[in-house]
């Protein structure tokens, strides 16, 4: 079991009082899995993924990412668990805007300190068709070309999961396909995915659809 | 990727960011500096000021010496010469000689062996400088029916002891006679004139100005001569001595005590003041001179201490500037920074986020911030440095030497990366610790 997250409850406190956003939710993904977890807008879903990431610690329930327990580590040691572990892909692609193509690839290795980052990188960024893009800013990237970047990003350190939470939001037909079946195939590698959508074209790539609910799960089909 | 890659990039990309905390910082090391600067530049300009001053003065106390010298000098010349014509001022008399007659008459009338001067000539005495023996009678001028004083000299005598001076009174030589004014005037006597007195016939050489004193009628003729007209041959009627080295109040006790010692049983006579107002006026004029001197030295040390005093109050207005201004320029610099370092923080809260969720640590992101406050620091530093240097010695006007200091320089290429960092400190630990979940959730 590469995620598993366990009886997960998750409350926000706010002006109005306490906010349940994920309220006993247990979900697991296997090696070679992807998942999708879907459901309306406030019901939980990248809360449950922030979870998993070691990023939002729990009230209650039990996280293990290829069994580690990432919130039994210290600040420094889980950053850098989640560096090697973990890869994230965000609707809003978050690159850092100063930095080209290459470098925003590589930017996991700035933890890890890999030699062999470099290598990768231009493995990665040949894979997903920005071999000539190598020097530009995310600035002079079209949408897809980011989203792209930030998936060779997650995928720099050769983690075992990937957590993508809406990387399809701001992407046409295309891309969002290439973005989803490279997602798929890191799952055929044997890694898991945890996708957080809307799209229902992206749920027809997960092996396996989470529903969530008002912060609860409400069914889990595949 | 190295994380200082990360901060050359992002310095590169926020380029307006930098170059204003960069002129923050070169502001407060350019006042910090500037003021070093000056200060340094007046202690120098003080110190070359006072130099100067010091050459001056001694030049000048140098020349006044000098000036007092040769005036001195002079004096002591002319002096010298006026003694001619002062007279002696101590007399020698013989033990038995009336003083009061001698007053009443203005001749002695009393003996006392010729050897006696020669005896004094050759004693180690040294108060007295000057012996001239003399035999003087008052007489009647058998040719001319007129009261005379016959004076015979025979010039100076050598004392043995001393370097020869020169003769204060010239020998008259034998068959010679040198007169008073109211003896060659009404006759029209001249050197060369021949004239008879009491049978002995003489020449005249030279013929003395009225001097409103017995001396206008007195005829002064060779000693042995004098000696031999009056019958007093290898006697003397006085010693004429001018006391030269003893300026002391009770100078005539000194003299007496000194010739006691050589000549027992002889009286000592002061004849009028006229040489010791001579020595009181060398005295004065010394003294003067001294005082003159003093005045140049004192003038010139007053002159010193007045170019020391204004640098002084030059070099302390200068610090108290510096003591306002530093602060003030090192305060508003490290303020300026802080509200650069806030807003740079804020800004880059998603790209720190994304950091942070991809593995960056907090130790990492503080890293990333105070590494750039380090290169503004540094930047700041050097160009501060620079221009602080310029300003300081444009305004200091121009000096001979270097004001550059290698201390100074490293001083503020530590201190402005220092000042840099710690003004980042805070929005940098803030940044370092926003929960990266919250950031991405905003977002």
């Amino acid at each position: 079991m590469l995620i598993s997250l366990d009886h997960i409850t998750k409350t926000y406190t706010g002006d109005a009082g306490p906010i349940v956003a994920v309220d006993d939710v247990s979900v697991s993904v296997e090696a070679g899995e992807f998942v999708a977890v879907v459901g309306p807008s406030g019901c939980g879903k990248t809360t449950l993924l922030l979870v998993a990431g070691g990023l939002l610690r729990p009230e209650n329930g039990e996280v293990s990412i290829d069994g580690t327990d990432p919130y039994s580590l210290s600040g420094e040691q889980r950053a850098r668990f989640r560096a090697e572990q973990i890869g994230f892909v965000f609707q809003q692609f978050h690159l850092v805007p100063y930095l080209n193509v290459l470098d925003n690839v590589m930017a996991p290795a700035l933890v890890t300190g890999e030699t062999s980052a470099r290598e990768r990188a231009g493995i990665l960024v040949e894979r997903f068709g920005l071999a000539d893009r190598l020097g530009h800013r995310p600035g002079q990237l079209s949408t897809g070309e980011r989203q792209r970047v930030a998936l060779a990003r997650a995928l720099l350190n050769e983690p075992r999961v990937i957590l993508a939470d809406e990387p399809t939001g701001n992407l046409d037909g295309d891309n969002s396909e290439q973005v989803l079946q490279a997602l798929k195939t890191f799952a055929d590698e044997g890694g898991a995915v945890l996708l957080v959508t809307h799209d229902p074209d992206a749920v027809a790539f997960a092996g396996r659809q989470v529903v969530l609910q008002g912060g609860q799960l409400a069914s889990s089909e595949s | 990727m190295k994380i200082s890659r990360l901060v050359v990039q992002e310095i590169a990309h926020r380029f307006v960011n930098f170059v204003l905390a960069v002129i923050g910082v070169s502001i407060a090391v350019a006042c910090l500096v500037a003021s070093v600067t000056m200060i340094d530049a007046g202690e120098i300009q003080s110190q070359k000021l006072v130099a100067e001053g010091k050459t001056e003065s001694e030049r000048l106390v140098a020349k006044r010496e000098k000036e007092v010298k040769d005036a001195g000098k002079q004096l002591n010349d002319e002096m010298r010469k006026i003694t001619k014509g002062l007279g002696f001022n101590i007399v020698v008399l013989a033990e038995d000689e009336d003083i009061a007659a001698f007053h009443a008459e203005g001749t002695p009338t009393r003996t006392m062996p010729q050897e006696y001067v020669d005896r004094l000539a050759k004693s180690p005495i040294v108060v007295i400088n000057h012996l001239l023996p003399i035999v003087t009678k008052k007489v009647e001028w058998a040719e001319e029916k007129q009261t005379i004083v016959l004076t015979g000299t025979r010039g100076e005598v050598p004392q043995a002891h001393r370097d020869p001076k020169k003769p204060l009174l010239d020998l008259v030589p034998k068959g010679k006679v040198v007169l008073g004014y109211r003896l060659h005037h009404p006759r029209k006597l001249k050197p060369g004139s021949k004239l008879t007195i009491n049978g002995r016939e003489l020449e005249v050489v030279k013929c003395h100005p009225e001097r409103g004193s017995v001396d206008d009628v007195t005829a002064w003729v060779n000693l042995e001569e004098a000696q031999e007209m009056l019958d007093m041959e290898n006697l003397v009627n006085a010693i004429l001595a001018l006391e030269c080295n003893c300026a002391t109040v009770d100078r005539i006790a000194e003299i007496r005590g000194e010739i006691a010692k050589v000549l027992p049983g002889t009286q000592i006579l002061e004849r009028g003041r006229k040489a010791l107002a001579r020595a009181e006026a060398r005295n004065k004029a010394k003294k003067t001179a001294e005082a003159s001197l003093k005045a140049a030295r004192t003038s010139g040390e007053q002159m010193i201490a007045s170019r020391q005093a204004n640098a002084d109050q030059m070099i302390a207005s200068r610090k108290a500037q510096a003591n306002v201004l530093v602060p003030l320029a090192v305060v508003g610099s490290f303020a300026w920074i802080v509200l650069l370092a806030v807003g740079n923080a804020r800004q880059r809260r998603g790209e720190i986020g994304i950091l942070r969720a991809i593995g960056m640590g907090s130790r990492d992101v503080l890293v990333l911030f105070l590494g750039k406050a380090l290169l503004v620091g540094l930047a700041g530093g050097a160009i501060g440095y620079i221009v602080g240097y310029l300003v300081g010695t444009g305004y200091s006007g121009p000096i001979d030497q270097s004001l550059f200091d290698l201390n100074w320089l490293l001083t503020a290429l530590l201190m402005a990366p220092a000042l840099s960092a710690a003004a980042t400190w805070l929005p940098a630990l803030v940044a370092a610790g926003q929960d990266p979940a919250v950031v991405l959730q905003e977002q």
